[in-house]
């Protein structure tokens, strides 16, 4: 055939250049203080921690460490500004705050991903595409409730709750603390938040938008930290609600700890949520739900779809699918735009990750792991899927919190509703089928706070999210994510 | 239909069990090969590859011998003042058109594609377009471009369908078959995913979405699904088809996204001009002007290409 042809058939070896983000336009500064009643504040304790790079390890600034008494300063200012200033200005100026903030974060929207991503270890691709613009829609939302709260709760009268204070996971830094402190504002509270230790980083920039913004000093006070100043804020006397995502554990020990007192809570912990594939489902979009389930964000997502349930008939074709679709992932640095999956958050977690694989090998689980070489320095880990197990066993119980996937096979939709209720965690499940009647027969029948038909990780700010059961309770998003806020009579 | 010639495998038409396909999962995943940043070398082989695989096309009432010497020259010299760029893999031209561009593209190593069946619309007798077929491949076409029959698919006739594409097959000979879906008017993904196996398993070489005369052509949807196919298809019999999107890719950027996905679908083996076209006529200068560019800086006056 034609010449060229041989020519170009020769070298069909195409791989993509590396096209790395530039960090030549962010700006971040070696130390950060508290950012408390709209001043810069050194710790009382002088004491400051590091944060890292977990796709190489390097360190990215010093962090300020707020003990109990930072942390009493911070309420301190929230009380005086909700009641001075915040409380009393007319909705529609608090509005303009919160829009204001929205469009500052808008602006400086490439440097909060590239941030986001250094500091998280997050793909470019999701911080750039899915973060951020997230985020910044939270703003937008809830500025647009500010002045239009009795629409939202007709027939009601509505008062803020008062003093909020927010603790919130290292998985969706930034998108986390727009998720608690729009709503917080919109409804008229002040707030204290603290970001996780390892990911302080794009907190502290929108500290920095927020005091651009020109927002009443203590209205958003942020202090950073470890579990130690979390508990701080949890255990402080004069605050209204705590607002907390993160893992069970902390969720059940803040439990115990506001029993008694009038503080609110609302609490988005763990999931070990199930991803259904009936045999009429469009496999080949199913078994791209499954990968976007359990390996966007490396996995580090409270809804990720972690166990996979296959009807039989359709499961050794669905599972080849798969494995060849995982292959074809790229993993390395989260810079890169064509990365994939990128760095775990910290070592610890890594060491997490790798402890429940060593389980679910123990427990008899056949491994697939795709062969690719993973960067030297830095915290990764490959996408893995566990086939084999059961619902007994460990991995298909408890949450890993990483690329991990446990496949169960069922045979009847019945089973299958059994199985996936048969959980201590109710936070999300996916149902794949080409039948509208069979994804309303699933959707009233799973114990679970957000379900996806046809789709997995989708996040919409006028759309709710929480959980069941052990995934805690309360709803952020949407309506429902304002009435966590205000008090109603 | 259960006499027919088995083409591709082990084939019943009842037995091509239905594959359903999710538009909006399509579109995610569509919209995820977009994302992908091809920089520097990886951009200018790309931009090379599309140029080897690009079937150089007219196919109008107006077409005159002429007009297909002018685009066999062109098809041979690209652009002479940049040394080292492929020819195309082939031109594509009306019937009565192949003999005159078999005789300018002589020893040229470029082929001949001729469009057949009636082509646009397909809407005449089978005597017709067998003659229609027989009488490009005795002229010399290298390639055949049917349509399909997109009435009866609509109307359910599914094995008239099938059984059509496996006649012209049969009339080809050494020439390799193309098979024009013409999704634009299939409407939806499911139908152009049936379509698509319909052809392969009837003995399609190539399957191609559009005759360029209906839009929406190419979009990068339908060309997933039909990518999706031909992979299962592969993994089920470890047959190759090719592929060749046809209408609508005029930019340099969307032909790559295409690559991209063909390399991301199926693998860097579908990635050369034996199992992978575009179906184009304004492309190539598209291709060029970035090719220049990567090697400038700067970009030239549509000018300084030829149009031919």
């Amino acid at each position: 055939m034609a010449k060229n042809k041989k020519e170009i058939a020769e070298s069909v070896e195409w791989n993509y250049s590396p096209s790395l983000e530039s960090t030549a336009h962010i700006h971040l500064k070696k130390q950060y203080d508290l950012f408390i009643d709209g001043k810069w504040v050194k710790p009382s304790s002088g004491k400051y921690f590091q944060t890292i790079n977990p796709a190489n390890e390097e360190v990215l600034a010093e962090i300020a460490y707020a003990s109990a008494e930072d942390v009493d300063k911070a309420v301190k200012s929230a009380r005086k500004a909700y009641t001075e200033v915040w409380s009393v200005m007319p909705a529609s100026e608090r509005a303009k705050y919160i829009f204001r903030i929205a469009r500052l974060m808008q602006e400086k929207a490439r440097e909060l991903a590239v941030i986001e991503t250094l500091d998280a270890g997050k793909t470019i691709r999701e911080s750039r595409d899915l973060d951020v613009p997230l985020a910044c829609n939270h703003f937008f939302y809830y500025a647009g409730w500010a002045d239009k709260l009795v629409y939202a709760f007709p027939n009601r009268t509505v008062a803020p709750l008062g003093v909020a204070g927010q603790i919130i996971p290292w998985n969706f830094p930034l998108l986390m603390a727009a998720w608690k402190i729009a709503p917080a504002l919109a409804a008229g509270n002040t707030v204290v938040l603290k970001p996780a230790e390892t990911t302080s980083l794009t907190a502290l920039k929108l500290a920095e938008i927020i005091e651009e913004s020109g927002l009443p000093a203590g209205v958003v006070n942020i202090v950073t930290g470890y579990g130690d100043t979390g508990a701080a804020i949890v255990n402080h006397e004069d605050i209204d609600k705590i607002a907390f995502t993160g893992s069970t554990n902390v969720g059940k020990i803040i439990q115990k700890a506001i029993a008694g007192t009038t503080k609110k809570a609302t609490l988005e912990l763990g999931g070990k949520s199930a991803n259904i594939i009936f045999e009429d489902a469009p496999i080949d979009q199913a078994v791209e739900g499954i990968i976007n389930g359990i390996f966007f964000n490396q996995g580090h997502v409270c809804c990720a779809g972690s166990r996979l349930y296959v009807q039989e008939s359709i499961a050794a074709k669905v599972i080849a699918k798969l494995k060849a679709r995982m292959d074809s992932l790229y993993i390395g640095n989260p810079l890169d735009k064509n990365t994939d999956i990128g760095a775990i958050n910290s070592k610890e977690q890594l060491e997490t990750i790798q402890k429940y694989v060593k389980i679910g090998l123990q427990e008899g689980a056949e491994m697939y792991q795709p062969k690719c070489k993973l960067p030297e320095k830095g915290f990764y880990f490959p996408p893995t899927l566990f086939l084999d197990v059961a619902q007994s066993s460990v991995i298909a119980q408890e949450e890993i919190f990483g690329p991990v996937l446990t496949i169960q096979t069922f045979r009847t939709v019945d089973e299958v509703i059994q199985k996936a209720n048969n959980s201590p965690f109710g936070l999300a499940a996916g149902v794949w089928t080409d039948k509208g009647s069979r994804i309303f027969n699933l959707t009233t029948k799973l114990r679970a706070g957000v379900i996806w038909a046809n789709s997995y990780n989708k996040f919409d700010p006028t759309s709710p999210f929480g959980g069941y059961k052990e995934s805690g309770f309360g709803r952020e998003g949407g309506v429902h994510g304002l009435s966590s806020y205000v008090k109603l009579s | 239909m259960k006499d027919k010639k088995i083409r591709n495998g082990n084939f019943n038409l009842e037995s091509i069990t239905h594959v359903a396909v999710d538009k909006v999962g399509v579109e995610e995943r569509v919209a995820r090969f977009q994302t992908r940043s091809i920089k520097n070398e990886a951009k200018l082989q790309g931009l090379k590859m599309v140029l080897s695989m690009i079937d150089l096309t007219t196919l109008e009432g107006k077409d005159t011998p002429g007009k297909v010497r002018q685009m066999c020259y062109k098809a041979q010299h690209l652009h002479e003042v940049h040394a080292g760029l492929p020819s195309v893999a082939a031109v594509c031209v009306y019937p009565t058109m192949v003999r005159t561009a078999k005789n300018a593209l002589l020893n040229s190593g470029i082929n001949v594609a001729s469009v057949s069946t009636a082509f646009p619309s397909g809407q005449a007798p089978l005597e017709i377009k067998i003659r229609d077929t027989k009488f490009a491949v005795d002229e010399g076409a290298d390639e055949i471009d049917m349509v399909i029959s997109r009435g009866k698919f609509l109307s359910g006739e599914h094995a008239y369908v099938f059984d059509e594409i496996a006649t012209i097959k049969d009339l080809c000979g050494n020439a390799r078959l193309k098979v024009i879906l013409e999704t634009g008017e299939l409407a939806t993904l499911d139908n152009v995913r049936r379509a698509s196996d319909i052809a392969i398993y009837a003995g399609a070489d190539f399957i191609k979405t559009s005759t360029g005369k209906i839009q929406p052509a190419a979009t990068m949807q339908v060309t997933y699904t039909m990518l999706m196919a031909i992979k299962d298809y592969f993994d089920a019999t470890g047959k190759m088809i090719g592929m060749k999107p046809a209408g609508g890719i005029s930019t340099s950027k969307l032909a790559l996204h295409n690559l991209v996905m063909v390399k991301e679908v199926l693998g860097n083996k579908w990635l050369s001009n034996e199992w992978f076209r575009f179906g184009a006529s304004s492309l190539a200068n598209d291709v060029l002007m970035q090719i220049m560019k990567s090697e400038t800086g700067v970009y030239q006056s549509s000018d300084y290409f030829s149009i031919d």
